[in-house]
């Protein structure tokens, strides 16, 4: 049981892994702002409750586990808000997302027709 | 951690791959010309020597360089580069090469003088054999504290961290006295001569959701690491700087005014200051009852603590020393961080006023 347990959290370790590289790449590859915003985020959200889902199986269901999901929970609350800000920044100071104009903001209409490709 | 990954050198590699990264990303600081990719290539540096530092199972270190390398410290610089320009000069390599060649000396001479240096763990070096080994001996006795590197912090090397207490309030200070204690801008602005939403965010509903949920557990976590540091890694250090990102943090989210309204610069200095007074307090009320400076033995009167419950089995001179000097850290290093940060922000509220009156998105790419 605890044996199966322990593979189980190896893989869903690996998984997670995976989700990060994919991450990255994407956060490397992807054409403007906020696709990469949406790249990064994959790794903080999916990626991070892979690994720390694994890493609790790993270590077996203990205190530290209880630790492990509450750091998940912060992580929950906290990177989709980054990344959020992160998008919303970028859009106040009017960059044009790649795929095309939106009006979400009242009164922070992107007037430059930059493209988003800053780093 | 026995599995069937044991057999793996995992430490070596894992030392390995960080230490590589270290290195790509020094090089990667020392060439970027964008100011603003070299302080956040210096917050992941700090994140990396914190990872380190953890497998190398030196926690207390590790969780200050996360918190004071990768944390404060980005928010200070970046509050520090609205002042100035984000691209450095361009340098001809002519005026490189000797500084360059004095680097490479020096670096050499450092990698040379390495050789010397005890292996990692070794039993026979100078820091594990004498007085390290009598720490590890003598704290169970001596203070009873569970941590330590607690122990040795705040009681047997008690001197020293007064020190450092007093070092980051005068750093403090010398901030304060560059770039005032923000209040300027506050004056400014409730006088009605600069724009009140420099950096107040109207629609950001989810940053302030987000932040309304997150500073008190911030807070929570920071009497957390405060009163846990003499059983785990933590301490005043770590939690001081805690306490001041929270207050960071809702300067960033709900702006300046709101931030210097709840937590006044007059009152974030006198705190500084009261820190370091509580913990040279706690030294001179040793000497008063008889002991030497910070000896915490003598930290209640011989009367009291003879009458505290089990005292003959509990140091509660050490116990309640520790505490209140670890109190003192707290006070000096959050309220100084927060000054800081005011001097910072203070000044970049102005200089966004400055360039761009109605333009909100400040100089900053």
């Amino acid at each position: 049981m605890v044996e199966a347990l322990y593979w189980i959290g190896c893989g869903l370790t690996l998984l997670g892994a995976l989700l990060t590289v994919v991450g990255a790449a994407g956060v490397l590859r992807f054409p403007d702002v906020y696709t990469r915003i949406h790249a990064a985020s994959i790794t903080d959200t999916g990626g991070a409750t892979l690994l720390l889902l694994g890493l609790g199986l790993m270590s077996g269901l203990q205190f530290a586990t209880l630790k492990l999901v509450i750091v998940w929970a912060f992580i929950m609350l906290t990177s989709p808000a980054a990344a959020h800000a992160l998008a919303n920044a970028a859009y106040a100071s009017g960059l044009t997302p790649w795929i095309g104009e939106f009006r979400i903001i009242k009164g922070a209409t992107p007037d430059a027709k930059k493209t988003g490709n800053a780093s | 951690m026995s599995g069937p990954l044991a057999m793996l050198d995992v430490g070596a590699i894992i030392n390995g791959v960080l230490l590589v990264m270290l290195v790509v990303l020094m090089c990667a600081i020392a060439r970027v010309r964008n100011l603003l990719t070299a302080i956040l290539l210096m917050g992941v540096y700090s994140l990396v020597m914190a990872v380190w530092l953890t497998v190398m199972d030196a926690a207390d270190v590790a969780f200050t360089e996360a918190v004071v390398g990768a944390g404060v410290s980005t928010v200070v610089l970046l509050g520090a580069i609205l002042l100035t320009r984000s691209e450095t000069a361009a340098i001809s390599w002519k005026a490189m090469i000797a500084p360059g060649l004095a680097v490479l000396v020096v670096g050499g001479l450092l990698v040379f003088a390495a050789q010397d240096l005890p292996d990692f763990g070794d039993p026979a070096s100078p820091a594990n054999a004498y007085v390290g080994k009598l720490y590890l001996e003598m704290t169970g006795g001596d203070i009873g504290a569970a941590n330590v590197v607690t122990a040795v912090l705040g009681s047997y090397r008690g001197f020293d961290t007064l020190g450092e207490t007093t070092v980051i309030f005068a750093a403090g200070l010398g901030v304060a006295l560059m770039l005032g204690f923000g209040e300027r801008a506050m004056s400014d602005r409730e006088r009605g001569r600069m724009p009140v939403n420099v950096s107040a965010g109207e629609d950001h509903v989810v940053l302030r959701v987000m932040a309304k949920l997150l500073i008190p557990l911030i807070v929570l976590y920071a009497f957390y690491v405060q009163f846990h540091g003499d059983l785990g890694p933590g301490g005043g250090f770590q939690a001081g700087v805690i306490m001041a990102v929270a207050v960071i943090l809702h300067a960033l989210v709900f702006g300046l005014d709101a931030t210097m309204h709840a937590v006044r610069p007059g009152v974030a200095r006198a705190i500084a200051a009261l820190g370091v007074l509580v913990y040279a307090g706690v030294g001179i009320a040793n000497i008063v009852h008889g002991g030497t400076f910070l000896n915490y033995d003598y930290l209640f009167p011989p009367g009291v603590e003879a009458r505290l419950p089990d005292a003959a089995h509990h140091n509660w001179g050490q116990h309640f020393g520790i505490m209140a000097i670890e109190a003192g850290v707290l006070l000096t290093v959050a309220a100084t961080m927060i000054t800081v940060f005011y001097g910072f922000a203070g000044r970049s509220a102005e200089a966004v006023a400055v360039v761009g009156g109605d333009d909100t998105h400040g100089q900053n790419p």
